[in-house]
């Protein structure tokens, strides 16, 4: 188990590398930070001062050797917009972001699962069409689009929900989170809907493509021929056997929502990192940019561990062996 | 429960002869400062959100006119040379401390040392040589040679307080250090508040990046108080988001209304729609000095751009109230000067141009063109209002003169840098000139670029023309309004007449509001809410 861990983020570390190397000369190409940070009435002499102090006027190269000296002290640079340093600045919008992609996928995991299994097991009732129809519409619609369709729904038409913005928040051992406040949930439910809608739609297919299948093994039968309730049928024999699939997407879409948010978060004007990562790319702010997608790679690695600590859970024949994954 | 609030808002807005009641103001920006520190960051949001918090000694009127604030009054000496300021009586920074010439004195202080500054503050302040406090309402101010801009200098940075920023006692400026101060606040300790200590209408409440930014009424304001209790800055980066919290009722106030939502926008009862002329001018810049020109082709590696007879035959290829009436909107007013009638420095005499294409067509044929030549236009696209449409646009007249011309068009990033590397033959680019007027485009923009005079800082085109650079040159070291306005007329005719650079319009600002509110618009573009305020 140790030597797996370790395998584990080597493999982690080494990916944050190239794509910190990746971003960092990628975003050098792209233009210089200045020409946007400045006012346009400065003069030239003031232009190459700005450049100057943020050592900007260095080759790329040296620019890099800093920036790894920097990292083995632990410090990922300092935004050239904020001149606050790149990982307080990530963390202080992560509970944002986090708060928001797990209630989507808490909507989309207790109305996806038993909305597809009512789909899978009962496969020609006029309400399982409806229900598969709906997930069609829930992933082939574009998510930017969806949410401004509950926002003129819920928030212009029928004005019962805030139209975008994060409520009152309330400290929980020390982290600002809004989901504790009526004025915050309030402004988290639409976002979170819309996060929701796709893995929602997502899960639904899963679950009935599974609960089609394992409906009719014979396991089932027998289960059913014993005498076994249904709902422990359902809850136990059926669903444990259709979770796998469903796991391992929820797993990669979970990484996928925390760390590109970004549409939701524009659209709602939610204050977390999706929004903070694209106004840096805008601003070619590269600190944030590399320091962000750093935190990414390593939060995917993360949550794929635990992805597989989840298989060995739900099924016993998946071990996690010694050095292997 | 928004029913209920909306009710409450009709029957307060019935009940006219109650005062002023639980009064809060929403807003949307479009973008957010980037600190709350004053001095740290020379740019549009930063300083239009410093105007609530923080004065500055003089400042700038909604059509950039400069107007007392701090200082009541000022006088020049004789020779220019020495600037007296008068300062306000009575002026109390927000935890209570009387405003003084110290306080003056330490901004000075700090503005060149604000840590890690991405667009410094210095270039306001590096024209004085010293900087007194005679009294502790007076301050002298001299130049090294005579400055007519001071005024709009000074009126670009608000004062912050020299007891909130931990430092007691007298202040004495120095150009190359100020004795007695070791150390200068981060930025930091404005975004938490424990110095955001003004003397504006506005106090500090709290700032939370891409949130909002909060703050409330100042009660003991020397001047008119404040309409709003609280007001509160959000940022909605996205256009569409924007209006859907101000149909929604979230805000009460958006700034930048996407210009093709406006027409319904104007319909819808429940909002309002006020607009007002900018000091923006979108232009396009010539290359006047590569030989060949990146961007255009058939010449046999000549660059026409150079002979005035080609600049002058795109200017009338273009048709101006066609670009404003089709891909603005309305919302634009065609420009031949670089800043707009109601600044200084524009020669009144020169009337616009009326589009002529045959005419255009003759100019080139006679500049030895009569088969055109291609071209490719630099632009951004996402940078000013509707930008890669109007470099389009112009394409397609200018194709119709003869000169086929294609769009490069990019994002800000990209083509600033492209720009600055001068890969383009004709760029589309936006200045929004300051209170100085025209003096502003001239120096940046068409001034030979020169580093040790300051000038040319913007000027990609690389025009250069001695005879402009020796006027703006005696404008910039003219103080006697009159004859100061009358050089800056002077020079603009001279680039007007050798159509250095291409003015093609102003663009107009529009804010959008909840139906009952108004504002006053600005001419550089910010968002000032003090000026928000009941129509009736």
């Amino acid at each position: 188990m140790l030597a797996y861990l370790i395998r584990r983020f080597g493999q982690a570390f080494l990916v944050m590398a190239v794509m910190a190397a990746i971003v960092f000369f990628g975003l050098y190409a792209v233009g210089n930070p200045v020409d946007l940070l400045i006012n346009p009435e400065a003069d030239l002499a003031e232009q190459e001062e700005t450049i100057r102090r943020l050592g900007l006027d260095k080759p790329v190269h040296v620019q890099f050797g800093y920036f790894l000296g920097g990292l083995t002290q632990g410090d990922l640079g300092t935004s050239f917009v904020h001149n606050r340093p790149a990982l307080e600045l990530i963390l202080s919008r992560l509970p944002a972001t986090l708060e928001l992609a797990f209630l989507g996928i808490l909507l989309a995991v207790i109305l996806g699962i038993p909305l597809g299994m009512i789909a899978g097991l009962k496969p020609d009732a006029p309400y399982s069409k409806v229900i598969m129809t709906g997930s069609v519409i829930g992933f082939s619609t574009p998510n930017f689009w969806q949410g401004l369709m509950l926002i003129m729904l819920f928030a212009v038409f029928l004005g019962w929900l805030p139209a975008g913005g994060r409520g009152e928040t309330v400290d929980l051992f020390g982290i600002p989170v809004s989901f504790l406040t009526w004025d915050g949930l309030g402004h988290l439910i639409l976002p979170a809907i819309n996060v929701a809608i796709f893995k929602m739609s997502l899960v639904i297919r899963l679950t009935r493509a599974g609960a089609s299948e394992v409906a009719l093994q014979d396991y089932v039968k027998y289960a059913r021929a014993r005498g076994l309730s249904p709902a422990r049928v359902l809850g136990v024999h059926i669903l444990k056997n259709i979770m796998i699939p469903v796991v391992t997407v929820l797993g990669l879409e979970t990484g996928n929502v925390i760390a590109f948010a970004v549409v939701t978060e524009t659209v709602f004007a939610w204050p977390g990192i999706g929004k903070l990562l694209i106004d840096s790319i805008g601003l070619l702010d590269r600190p944030v940019v590399v320091a962000y997608l750093m935190l990414t790679v390593f939060l995917f690695v993360m949550i794929n561990l635990v992805v597989d600590i989840a298989y060995s859970i739900l099924d016993p024949r998946v071990r996690v062996k010694r050095g292997k994954s | 429960m928004k029913k209920l609030s909306l009710l409450a808002a009709a029957l307060s807005l019935g009940a006219l002869s109650a005062p002023a009641c639980a009064q809060s103001l929403v807003a949307g920006f479009a973008s957010e400062p980037s600190s709350i520190d004053p001095l740290y960051h020379n740019l549009g949001p930063n300083n239009a959100t410093r105007k609530h918090m923080f004065e500055s000694l003089i400042a700038e009127g909604p059509n950039l006119a400069i107007i007392p604030k701090l200082a009541e009054s000022w006088t020049t000496s004789e020779d220019g040379l020495t600037w007296t300021f008068n300062l306000r009586k009575g002026v109390k920074f927000h935890d209570g401390g009387a405003f003084s010439a110290r306080d003056f004195l330490y901004t000075a202080c700090r503005i060149p040392n604000v840590p890690n500054s991405p667009s410094s503050m210095a270039g306001f302040i590096k024209r004085a040589t010293s900087i007194e406090a005679p009294d502790d309402h007076t301050i002298t101010v001299t130049t090294a040679a005579p400055y007519p801009l001071l005024l709009t200098d000074f009126a670009s940075f608000g004062v912050i307080s020299a007891s909130a920023n931990g430092h007691s006692g007298a202040v004495s400026y120095k150009k190359e250090g100020c004795p007695g101060i070791e150390s200068y606040l981060d930025s930091k300790a404005y975004n938490d508040g424990s110095a955001t200590i003004g003397t504006g209408p506005y106090k500090f409440v709290k700032f939370v990046p891409g949130e909002n930014i909060v703050m409330k009424r100042n009660d003991d304001y020397w001047g008119e108080k404040a309409h709003w209790e609280t007001i509160t800055i959000r940022p909605i980066t996205n256009a569409g988001a924007r209006v859907a919290a101000l149909l929604a009722g979230d805000v009460d106030v958006i700034e930048k209304p996407p210009v093709q939502d406006l027409d319904r926008l104007r319909k819808n009862e429940k909002v309002d729609v006020v607009q007002g002329a900018s000091s923006r001018v979108i232009y396009l810049h010539f290359d006047h000095a590569g030989e060949p020109t990146p961007g255009i082709g058939g010449t046999d590696g000549k660059n026409p751009l150079k002979d005035v007879r080609v600049r002058k035959a795109i200017s009338l290829a273009i048709n101006r109230p066609l670009i404003i009436d089709r891909i603005m909107g309305g919302l634009a007013v065609p420009a031949r000067q670089l800043v707009p009638d109601f600044m200084v420095g524009v020669d009144k005499s020169i009337e616009l141009e009326k589009p002529d294409m045959k005419e255009a067509k003759r100019l080139l044929a006679e500049a030895g063109y009569p088969d055109g030549f291609t071209l490719t236009i630099g632009s951004p696209n996402d940078r000013y209002i509707n930008d890669s449409k109007i470099a389009q646009t112009v394409a397609q007249m200018l194709t119709r003169a003869g000169i086929k011309t294609d769009v490069d068009a990019v994002t800000a990033s990209v083509f600033f840098k492209r720009r600055n590397k001068y890969e383009f033959s004709l760029y589309l680019a936006g200045w929004g000139s300051s209170g100085a007027g025209m003096a502003s485009p001239l120096r940046a923009l068409v001034a030979s670029q020169n580093k040790e005079k300051g000038l040319g800082g913007t000027n990609r085109g690389r025009y250069s023309n001695p005879e402009l650079d020796a006027v703006i040159e005696e404008a910039l070291a003219t103080v006697e309004p009159k004859a100061h306005q009358a050089l800056l007329a002077k020079a603009s005719k001279i680039i007007v007449d050798d159509v250095a650079i291409l003015p093609l319009h102003f663009e107009v600002t529009p804010w959008a509001l909840k139906a009952g509110l108004t504002m006053t618009p600005r001419a550089d573009q910010h968002t000032v809410l003090t000026s928000v305020r009941p129509a009736n």
